[in-house]
């Protein structure tokens, strides 16, 4: 009978294909909203752990500007870090197992006829095990060349497929900006990227050739430490920040005109904003599916009085109240079933695009997937219940005489 | 097999009260064929809608094959309906976009017939109406004569005790009356159901073995016939 039930609800929304489906439209953009987001949080949020992961363990970063504002914040009115504080911090701070500077500038690279815009970094060998790289070619920078601030440099995969294609770069001499420099290394190629940027386009070359030939400075942008397991960056921030006080100079009533960041905080932060965003999404998509509940009753309604005469001849043939309730109700289930059927499609779908558009891996939730498939038809038995419960309660003659 | 009692109907309070029914008493017997008459408004409708077990007397006694029917709830009146009767109106009130066989099919399926027996038993009755050809087609597909047959194969496909008929050949032409009339003899002779039928012409009376007639809610006459 429920089977019975089930199929004569079907017929009753196909024969109706437009209004069904309009009616649906609420439940559609619901469900659909509630998975598509959830599925780039997921992924979004994944992205951010494993961008973090992929900066290596045990990992603060030390840079000018004062705290609070976040990476870079008022940096131009802080003095710069120089190469002798990474000295400082090594020789000061036992707990420390390496540091290393970093200066940097987006610069076009020129190989033949292509030009290619890179971020250059000038630094020292110790960047690579701090940055968790390895080479797959060629070799890291000499002590004679890090001394000297020779124009050698080592690029990252994208680099070197962006300016010579596949194959090895080893060798070549290319331009950066003014200067001309001979590639000696290449990166192992990684799957990671740090917050949207690709991580494997990059040309690192070492520091004074950076700070003579480019920067026409001694400043070092930002200072990359790693510390030994006995410690915990709790312990070791406090340490950093005395010695850079004590260095740059500043009495105790000044503030820090430097910042000493945790990455796996930041992490944090960016999974926490990750979720209350999701959050926030997920309430907009639940006000849509009450929206479509009720889209759901107003249609039902209508059918209720459209159909009152038929509910009368049903009635007259022998049909109970349970039975006219239970066939309305069935096909407002089935309605808003249908609705959520089309929203989990439509909303695994955009989530899929929405993720390939963000560069994110596409973790769908089956959890919340099918739970919204079933609040779909939750809706469906709240909202549909109270006309269902209208054409029960016609009067059999009266419901006969409508016209 | 039905007995009413003192039967009243009154519609609305007061000033307003109209009374449709005003002690009504009145039997049907197994096999009987009866046609209801009397002029427009004295109370046919009514009195057929109480003995369908659609519409609750204001006071009196109703009697359906023994039970008394004044105490039952709606779905235990449903259930009589059911099982017991069958419906033919005036506007055939077959439902729209759906099939004459699934129509016919339609009380088999409140009685959790299941679907086979229901096919064989929707496809048996339309072929005793003579619309065996006709299963898949929907009203709007059919003729006004055939719409009739298909509500009377519908209200016979249970095998009910009681056929009530308000008016069956109210919207029909007389060649096409006559073919309908001829159908409820042929169910009471041979089937032996009992026919309650109402009707504003003589002609098709008739066919009746009884008629009863009403004036202003009062059962006026009741007289035996020899049938057409
Ligand atoms: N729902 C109602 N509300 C008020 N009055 C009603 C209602 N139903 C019927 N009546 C009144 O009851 C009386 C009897 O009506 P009924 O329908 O039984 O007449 P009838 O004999 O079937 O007439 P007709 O031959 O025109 O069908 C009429 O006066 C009618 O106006
Ligand atoms: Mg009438």
């Amino acid at each position: 009978m429920l089977i019975e039930t089930f199929r004569l609800a079907l017929l009753t929304v196909a024969r109706n294909k437009l209004r069904s489906f309009l009616t649906v439209l609420g439940i559609v953009i619901g469900v659909s909203s509630v998975i598509a987001m959830v599925t780039v949080g997921q992924g979004s949020t994944q992205r951010v752990q494993s961008d973090v992961a992929s900066l290596g363990s045990n990992l603060l970063m030390v840079r000018p500007g004062q705290p609070g504002r976040g990476p870079g914040g008022g940096q131009n009115d802080a003095p710069p870090l120089k190469a002798a504080d990474v000295e400082a911090l090594l020789t000061e701070i036992p707990d420390l197992v390496a540091a290393t500077p970093a200066a940097t500038r987006t610069l076009n690279a020129v190989y033949g006829d292509v030009t290619h815009a890179v971020t250059v970094t000038g630094t020292d060998n110790a960047y690579f095990p701090v940055r968790g790289w390895t080479l797959s070619e060629g070799r890291v920078f000499t002590e004679q060349e890090l001394r000297a601030g020779t124009p050698v440099c080592v690029i990252g995969t994208s680099t070197s497929m962006a300016l010579i294609g596949q194959g090895n770069p080893v060798g070549i001499t290319m331009r950066i900006g003014k200067i001309t420099c001979e590639v000696v290394g290449l990166l192992t190629k990684r799957d990671a990227s740090t917050f949207g940027s690709d991580d494997n386009d990059t040309v690192i070359m070492p520091l004074k050739a950076f700070q003579r030939r480019i920067a026409g400075n001694s400043n070092v942008s930002s200072i990359s430490v790693t510390f030994s397991d006995a410690v915990t960056a709790e312990e070791v921030t406090p340490k950093i920040q005395a010695l850079m006080r004590e260095r740059r100079g500043l009495t105790d009533d000044q503030d820090d005109n430097f910042n000493v960041f945790d990455m796996k905080q930041i992490s944090s932060m960016l999974t926490g904003i990750t979720g209350t965003l999701t959050g926030l999404l997920s309430a907009v998509a639940a006000i849509s599916l009450l929206v479509g509940g009720i889209g759901i009753m107003n249609i039902m309604l209508v059918s209720v009085t459209e159909r009152t005469r038929e509910i009368g001849i049903r009635m007259a043939i022998g049909a109970t109240e349970g039975q006219v309730l239970m066939q309305f109700l069935v096909e407002a289930v089935v309605l808003s079933l249908i609705g959520g059927f089309i929203g989990v499609i439509v909303g695994l779908g955009l989530g899929w695009a929405g993720s390939s558009a963000l560069n994110i891996a596409f973790v769908p939730d089956w959890r919340i997937t099918g739970a919204a498939f079933v609040f779909s038809a939750v809706v469906g038995v709240v909202f549909g219940y109270f006309p269902a419960r209208r054409a029960a309660r016609l009067d059999p003659i009266e419901a006969l005489r409508h016209q | 097999m039905i007995e009413l009692r003192g039967i009243t109907k009154s519609y609305g309070t007061g000033e307003a009260m109209v009374r449709a029914l005003d002690g009504v008493d009145f039997s049907v017997d197994r096999g009987d064929f009866i046609a209801v008459m009397g002029p427009s408004g004295s109370g046919k409708s009514t009195t057929m809608n109480i003995i369908g077990c659609l519409d609750t007397p204001s006071s009196g006694q109703y009697l359906l094959m023994g039970q008394e029917v004044g105490g039952l709830d709606r779905d235990q009146r449903a259930l009589l309906r059911r099982n017991f009767l069958g419906f033919i109106f005036q506007g055939f009130n077959l439902l729209p976009r759906t099939t004459a066989l699934e129509n016919v099919e339609l009380p088999l399926v409140y009685q959790g017939v299941p679907q086979d027996e229901r096919r064989e038993r929707a496809l048996a009755a339309l072929g005793k109406v003579g619309l065996a050809d006709r299963a898949g087609h929907k009203p709007s597909e059919l003729s006004g004569g055939q719409q009739q047959r298909v509500a009377i194969a519908r209200a016979i496909v249970t095998r009910p005790q009681l056929i009530l008929a308000d008016e069956p050949t109210g919207n029909l032409d007389s060649a096409r009356s006559r073919e309908i009339m001829l159908l409820l003899q042929q169910l009471n002779r041979d089937e032996g159901m009992t026919v309650l039928m109402v009707t504003h012409e003589p002609d098709m009376a008739a066919y009746a073995t009884r008629v009863a007639t009403f004036v202003d809610g009062r059962l006026q006459s009741d007289i035996r016939q020899d049938a057409h």
